[in-house]
């Protein structure tokens, strides 16, 4: 199988998926607007994001069942991916959509907006991972040996010897 | 029927994710990793959805109203301000350092992983601050 056929498929159907949802319900299909929405005091109508929502873990039942090589761990530390959720949660907020719903939904409707959006999120992405990848171990030097350096200080401050 | 359809929406959208390959952070590294060893398939993924939905959307948007419902509930706003410039940046980076977007991380819940789960908690705070913020300006 080439490697590019799944991700095309799964793009037909995730476009489908799109298009239906706008077809039928009228909204656009972007995860982070449905999800934040429920936060959102005074929208009446919100059964229809719980069954979204429903609908995506029965997608994930689903792709368990049939497709269980489709999940795979975060190669990041617990504490990376907790300061990444919050990031990505509020980013979304703030930038009202995430990669359905500018990088899908707002695309497909022509949106300049979305497509601002679209290229600064997978540059900062491209970005984060390049520095990460590629520069942490530069980085992570610099932190140990300043961290080491400060931890001498302290010691010595602390012991009151390196003052004396 | 809108319960029913959203239902449906959502099982497809989280289907063509998991064989998109979107549900694997591994991958989507591996996608960003522009300097490293780049995989660039997972452009098929917003390639199709978008090839698709730039025909099919102007399709659906001629009618007057949706099926099932009374009208067409889309964002209006098209002014490119900070909000949307320093939102889609901190995305990007948290993007970038899990390998998870909102759609995926909550079709990925099914797997009972702590650090799904966890991430996932912490979107959710992070959706609630932004509507704090967000709110408080307007």
């Amino acid at each position: 199988m080439t490697s590019w056929l799944l991700p095309l498929l799964g793009g037909l159907l995730i476009g489908s998926a799109a298009t239906l949802f706008l077809w039928l319900n009228g909204r656009v299909a972007g995860i982070s607007n449905i999800v934040g929405g429920l936060w959102s005091s005074g929208t009446g109508d919100r059964a229809w994001r719980w069954f979204f929502i429903l609908g995506l873990l029965a997608g994930g039942v689903t792709l368990a069942a049939f497709h269980p090589e489709a999940f795979g761990d975060s190669p990041s530390s617990l504490a990376v991916l907790v300061l990444a959720g919050f990031l990505v949660g509020l980013g979304a907020r703030v930038g009202n959509g995430c990669t359905s719903g500018h990088g899908v939904c707002g695309l497909s409707r022509r949106s300049l907006r979305s497509l601002v959006a679209t290229l600064v999120f997978m540059a900062a992405a491209m970005a984060t991972v390049y520095l990460a990848k590629h520069k942490l171990a530069v980085l992570s030097a610099g932190i140990t040996s300043l961290g080491a350096m400060l931890s001498l200080c302290g010691a010595d401050a602390w012991t009151g010897q390196g003052w004396a | 029927m809108k319960q029913i359809s959203a239902l449906f929406c959502g099982w497809l959208f989280a289907v063509g994710l998991g064989i998109a390959g979107m549900t694997k952070p591994s991958k989507i590294i591996g996608f960003l990793d522009v300097a490293g060893a780049w995989d660039p398939s997972l452009m098929f993924v917003m390639g199709g959805a978008v090839s698709l939905g730039l025909f099919s959307f102007a399709w659906v948007l001629k009618r007057r109203a949706p099926v099932l419902d009374e009208k067409f509930v889309l964002a209006e706003k098209a002014a490119i301000d900070s909000e949307l410039l320093a939102g889609a940046a901190l995305f990007g980076i948290g993007w970038g350092l899990s390998g998870y977007c909102p759609g995926p991380a909550l079709v990925s819940l099914v797997t009972g992983n702590g650090s799904v789960i966890a991430f996932v908690a912490a979107m959710l705070a992070g959706l609630g601050v932004g509507q704090w913020w967000v709110g408080n300006k307007r």
